[in-house]
């Protein structure tokens, strides 16, 4: 396996299918009463969160003491980074004290590479600016699997906020790599132009894309976004982007929803349909430690 | 290799105190008793070399680099003469600051320096700077560089306002409002690494609007680092109409595209950034066609730890007086530049828009003795150390073909085999 997890691109189709196949083992691990692997025992992780984030630290901190590693969480607040303390600086007192791996939220894209020059450890992109977000692509491919039994071939579209949505960039990359077919949605002003580089079509017609397919993604637009003049009014995006109940029965039977989180219930999804059965998004969150479980175990044990 | 007069053939010169006093067939020349010989064989004898664009950071910035730092920089990379840009702190919009660096320059006596004036106080982009004041100093170039001047009437006096006066004004083209949290060109690229991205449109749109108020106004007008293939095309277009354009272009832009950013590499975060393979292709062909008159480094340097860190918050710009010979000569090793059209477009070119009489030859009898040798074939690796105080160089690691051997300023050598005299 890769020794550091920064971008979807650095994987091949090979490297995801074992990913998700050992997610399997590590699922059934979450379901016993003592839920515990020693497959790292020993190791340290270290969570070095730059941003504020419940369910991603959570889920990596879960998945690294699943498998008996020792887990340290680093936030910026009330550390040293509150002090003015650089990344680099950081890195290094970490590398100073032995990590073996870390795990890097941050708000700029590329930190995560910054950090690989400054440390010997496995570095993981838990999430860096509007670049990428590839555990979560890989627990929401993991999730659509499960489902539908495959991914080469499904019809899935991405709604929303893409242009600032470093899981939009992910998952496109991820899909696209696995076979399967995409389509951006979103206003013009939240769609990068270059998009389709990233091998995904592209709409501004949401109502269009929604009759063929197999998964709605759903991304959360953030109400700044407004501030800046990407749409006039969260009330006229929600009119022309939100999944509200009528889109839904535009939907194929058997059509999953899914949204990273967190949700802005409301807006970019009614709040209904954010608790009918076919919107999954608490499976994803189950699975998204299982996958990191995955992802821990192979990188650091060298398989 | 002489673009003032033509020449491109083998010679001896004779240097005598501060000025050449002959030219002569090789084998031909003599020199008196107790003369220095350099052999120059296989190597190429040109007038010094001439930068419009450099950041000499003194005063204010003496942490990254001094007028004494970047003019021994400038000296080893062939530069007999320098213009420093404005925005010191204090900025260089008035007469002390302009004796400071005059006399920071003088006192260093690597090379020739130029301090350009700014535009208006403090940068700010208000009220007119006193540009008669700077101009009796003996400034030529008038620049807000680091930022456009940000409205049509401001940019219109200013044009009228430098026709009083032999002067240019140096526009840094970009349309702030277009380039908000910009962080790299606007592109495939841009939009893979998840950055902000300036599109070109933000060049093109103010160099649209300057050539207009120079038709306007008559005033003459310098681009600063084109990177644009739109900003292009349109310089060559109003210099087709008859207007008095020049434009300048960097040894990056000429050399590297958005595409070498993918590792989020901060020493390639350049302002204007490095743009697209086509914008690049344009830039060649304009300055082989002299739609770009000149090449400048736009010498830019920061501290370590401003630049070894995340890539949005790391500073634009990249150091060059040192590279910028090495790189210019990959592009006549690829057949896109003849030498002769090198050499004039970093020496030649530059004095003459700069109006720097003595430099950019001719190289010939009673001509000041601003001249450098270089080994077109010596290969070295672009690392540290520098000469200049920074060392945040797009070229790390490359190697470059083409290496300065002698410098010589007012007929005295600073650089002899690579290195500084002093």
């Amino acid at each position: 396996m890769i020794k550091h997890l920064l971008s979807m691109n650095q994987l091949s189709s090979e490297d995801v299918a074992r990913i998700l196949d050992t997610a399997n083992s590590f699922r059934e691990v979450g379901t016993r009463v003592i839920k515990k692997v020693p497959a790292l025992r020993g190791r340290s992780v270290v969570n070095l969160f730059y941003e504020n984030s419940t369910r991603t630290r959570i889920s990596f901190e879960l998945a690294a003491k699943r498998l008996s590693a020792d887990v340290i969480n680093f936030s910026s607040t009330g550390t040293s980074v509150a002090k003015g303390e650089s990344l680099k600086d950081t890195a290094l007192t970490l590398q100073a004290m032995g990590a073996d791996a870390i795990v890097i939220r941050h708000p700029s894209s590329g930190a995560p590479y910054a950090l690989t020059r400054w440390v010997t450890g496995n570095v993981v992109n838990a999430g860096d600016g509007t670049h990428e977000h590839p555990t979560q692509a890989l627990l929401d491919l993991y999730t659509v699997r499960e489902h539908l039994g495959h991914i080469d071939g499904l019809r899935v579209a991405i709604i929303g906020d893409v242009l600032h949505s470093r899981v939009a960039r992910s998952l496109t990359f991820g899909l696209s790599m696995m076979g399967a077919e995409t389509t951006l949605v979103g206003p013009p002003t939240l769609i990068p132009p270059d998009a389709p580089v990233w091998g995904a079509e592209v709409s501004y017609q949401m109502d269009e894309v929604l009759p063929k397919l197999d998964v709605c993604y759903m991304l959360r637009v953030q109400n700044e976004r407004q501030q800046k003049q990407f749409f006039p009014s969260v009330r006229e995006y929600a009119r022309l982007y939100g999944l509200s109940r009528e889109r839904v029965a535009a939907l194929p039977e058997g059509a999953m929803i899914m949204h990273p989180g967190p949700m802005n219930r409301g807006v970019e999804i009614a709040s209904e349909v954010a608790d009918l059965p076919q919107a999954v998004m608490e499976e994803q969150v189950t699975n998204g430690i299982a996958i990191r479980m995955s992802l821990l175990y192979l990188m650091m044990s060298d398989a | 290799m002489d673009p003032a007069s033509g020449r491109d053939q083998a010679a001896d010169v004779l240097v005598e105190g501060a000025v050449v006093s002959s030219v002569d067939e090789p084998g031909k020349g003599s020199a008196a008793g107790g003369a220095r010989v350099l052999e120059c064989d296989g190597l190429v004898l040109a007038p010094g070399l001439v930068d419009l664009h450099a950041h000499l950071r003194e005063p204010g910035g003496e942490d990254r680099e001094t007028v004494e730092s970047g003019t021994r920089a400038a000296a080893v990379g062939g530069y007999t003469a320098v213009a420093a840009m404005a925005n010191t702190e204090p900025v260089a919009d008035d007469a002390a600051v302009i004796q400071e660096v005059l006399a920071l320059g003088a006192r260093a006596g690597h090379c020739e320096v130029f301090p350009v004036g700014a535009i208006t106080k403090g940068l700010a982009g208000g009220a007119l700077a006193e540009m008669g004041e700077m101009a009796s100093l003996g400034v030529r170039i008038f620049s807000d560089d680091g930022h456009s001047v940000p409205n049509s009437r401001l940019m219109r006096m200013a044009m009228e306002y430098s026709r009083a006066f032999d002067v240019v004004i140096a526009e840094h083209a970009q349309d702030e409002s277009l380039t908000e949290d910009w962080q790299m060109h606007e592109g495939p690229t841009s939009a893979l690494l998840g950055l902000v991205g300036a599109p070109s449109e933000a060049e093109e749109i103010i160099v649209s609007r300057d050539l207009l108020l120079a038709r306007l106004t008559g005033a003459r007008i310098h681009f600063c680092h084109l990177s644009a293939a739109g900003a292009v095309e349109m310089v060559a277009a109003a210099k087709g109409n008859g207007l008095r354009v020049t434009a300048e272009v960097t040894p990056h832009h000429l050399t590297l595209t958005d595409v070498d950013l993918v590792e989020y590499d901060t020493n390639l975060k350049v302002n204007p950034p490095l743009r697209s393979a086509e914008d690049r292709q344009a830039l060649i062909q304009a300055l082989a066609a002299g739609a770009i008159d000149a090449v400048a480094t736009d010498h830019a340097p920061h501290a370590v730890q401003e630049k070894d860190r995340e890539f949005d918050q790391a500073p634009s710009g990249t150091i060059g007086l040192e590279t910028a010979l090495g790189a210019v000569l990959s592009l006549v090793y690829e057949e896109r530049l003849t030498l002769l059209r090198a050499v004039e477009a970093m020496s030649t070119a530059p004095a003459r828009i700069l109006g720097a009489a003595g430099q950019g030859g001719p190289v010939q009898a009673g001509c000041p003795a601003n001249l450098v040798i270089f080994d077109p074939d010596a290969t070295w690796i672009v690392q540290a150390p520098f000469a200049s105080l920074s060392a945040n160089s797009a070229f790390i690691g490359r190697t470059v073909r083409g290496k300065v051997l002698h410098t010589m300023f007012k007929g005295k050598p600073v650089v002899s085999d690579g290195t500084p005299e002093h």
